[in-house]
């Protein structure tokens, strides 16, 4: 027998700071509602996506009165980190779609069209129904659009086993049918072509996490003497940033993966089974049994348009001139930029997005209340970059290409680490939807 | 992360399970917890038979808490690479064990009442 009396006062005690701990909570909430602005401006976002949805979502928390308004054509809101796990077969196309409307906040205008002209000048957007919105705000978060046109002889039709062909950058469900075609190759064998386009990108580590999915599914069904991978880098490094380029070259020696500089993917014959690569000495054409096409990206074409563009940055691919500390457009004050759209030197990640939101919202909503924002961006983006099923290097940099991890000492951020792995299959969507839903 | 506080991993939480899943596991970690506390303060005292075989199947517990985990997120034993790896593996086996013990206590002690008390 134990007499029990001190445990019980214990977990009395607990139980006790538990109930703290829950009033802390519900005072923290109500100190943030008692913060509201009131306001009359109208606000007008470009984009229902990651950025989008999240900054609608903040600032109706953080405004009081004001007439924001949402413009997205795209009724399906697309998780986009999950590309990847469904190309390497381990979710289904479902796993990253949702609706657009479940994520944006009551009380706004959710208008289901695109911009089709966009007038900073007059603070006015036409949609391509035809309606003229004017703001006094607008938030750009249109994301980028992928070129797939540049890619001589490729469509989006061809994409599947019977080719050989992967796209998962395009869409849930040709990440999918990307899939087939992987798993075909790696039953088969043959050669398998991965690379990267030579303009800015989103998740510059997707195309190695690709490759290194193919290279440990290949190894797992027993057939990595069949298959043959080769990594084709539009410049003469694995990655931007050197310490993490030097990392992954080290894995990819150790598992004779082998890659080419300044190959840059420019047409596929789908017949032929052989795919071109503008290269310093002339075209260079490979055969391939599977390929990975990740296209050129570009702002789309109504923001390239606008005159919200860099005028000598990026002037094919149109980012828009924002300072990018403040994210706020350097010759239109009332125009911020969330997202992959920003023209800004680093990170067109989800991770970006949500390191974008409290500063775009602190300037904003500083600024309607009278005063000067003074939140900054350093150009946090991270990638948690998968080498196998299983395991995966937690990677954060910044605008300085300085390694900065969330939990140093801890997670290491070169090393494979099983925790980094759930973050990615566990944590990342949970973190993801908190975020579009303004809290994270 | 750019701030981890508590609403926010509460948040994350919610996202994770759903917000009615996450919120019902909560109310039955609480109401096992409660139990508990009840058979204790009932039995003003702790039976050292139940405490034994809850002490016996916590590996039992904690095994079955890392194959969950495992099968659930597409990973295996090769896959732990480093010490932070083996904390979080002894941290699901160590919470699959103790949660499985407070369990298979509480379960004996609302099946036999204080009889089986010694």
């Amino acid at each position: 027998m134990i007499d029990l009396e001190k445990i019980v006062a214990s977990r009395r005690g607990f139980m006790g700071l538990a109930g703290a701990g829950g009033a802390a909570l519900a005072f923290g909430a109500g100190s943030a509602e008692a913060a509201k602005v009131r306001t009359s401006a109208r606000i007008l976002i470009l984009g229902a996506g990651a950025g989008g949805a999240a900054i609608a979502n903040r600032l109706s928390e953080r405004l009081e009165g004001a007439q924001i308004t949402v413009l997205d054509g795209r009724p399906q809101h697309w998780y986009q980190p999950g590309f990847t796990l469904i190309a390497a077969g381990l979710r289904k196309a479902d796993y990253s779609i949702s609706s657009t409307t479940q994520w944006l906040p009551r009380g706004i205008t959710y208008i289901n069209e695109f911009a089709a002209e966009i007038d900073p000048e007059a603070n006015r957007v036409v949609t391509t129904g035809g309606q003229r919105i004017d703001y006094d705000y607008m938030i750009v978060a249109t994301g980028l659009v992928l070129d797939w046109e540049a890619i001589e002889g490729f469509d989006l039709s061809m994409v599947g086993p019977e080719t050989g062909i992967s796209a998962h950058y395009a869409s849930p469900e040709m990440a999918e049918k990307s899939w087939h075609a992987l798993d075909k190759f790696t039953d088969e064998g043959g050669i398998g072509l991965f690379g990267r386009p030579a303009t800015e990108m989103k998740c510059a580590g997707a195309p190695l996490k690709i490759t290194f999915l193919a290279e440990d599914i290949a190894t797992r069904k027993g057939n990595r003497n069949k298959v043959e991978l080769i990594y084709n880098s539009q410049a003469d490094n694995l990655f931007g940033v050197p310490v993490v380029d030097h990392r992954v070259r080290q894995l990819f020696d150790d598992r004779d993966i082998t890659y080419r500089w300044k190959h840059v993917l420019k047409a596929v014959d789908a017949g032929a089974k052989t795919a071109t690569f503008a290269t310093p000495d002339g075209d260079v054409t490979s055969d391939y049994d599977f390929i990975n096409v990740i296209p050129p990206q570009r702002a789309p074409q109504v923001v390239r348009e606008s005159g919200l563009s860099w005028a000598d940055k990026w002037t094919d691919q149109g980012w828009i001139e924002v300072d990018q500390s403040t994210l706020r457009h350097l010759r239109y004050a009332n125009i911020f930029g969330i997202g992959d759209i920003n023209g800004v030197p680093k990170g067109k990640t989800a991770a970006s997005v949500k390191w974008h939101q409290p500063v775009v919202e602190d300037h904003l909503v500083s600024e309607i209340a009278g005063r000067a924002g003074t939140k900054t961006f350093e150009g946090y983006t991270s990638c948690p970059l998968i080498t196998r099923i299983g395991r995966a290097m937690l990677i954060e940099f910044d605008y300085k290409n300085h390694l900065v991890p969330s939990f140093p000492g801890v997670i290491a951020p070169l090393e494979e680490l099983w925790i980094s792995w759930l973050m990615k299959e566990v944590a990342l969507k949970a973190t993801y939807n908190a975020m579009l839903r303004g809290r994270a | 992360m750019e701030s981890l506080s508590l609403t926010t991993v509460l948040a994350v939480f919610e996202e994770m399970f759903g917000r009615g899943l996450f919120w019902v596991m909560v109310l039955v970690a609480a109401a096992i917890t409660m139990a508990y506390l009840y058979v204790l303060i009932r039995d003003r005292s702790m039976s050292m038979r139940k405490f034994l075989l809850a002490q016996v199947s916590m590996p039992f517990g904690g095994i079955a808490a890392v194959l969950f985990v495992m099968v659930m997120t597409n990973s295996g034993f090769r896959d732990i690479g480093g010490p932070i790896d083996w904390l979080v593996l002894l941290g699901v086996f160590a919470a699959g064990a103790v949660g499985f013990a407070i369990l298979v206590y509480v379960g004996q002690s609302l099946v036999r009442g204080t009889s089986a008390k010694i």
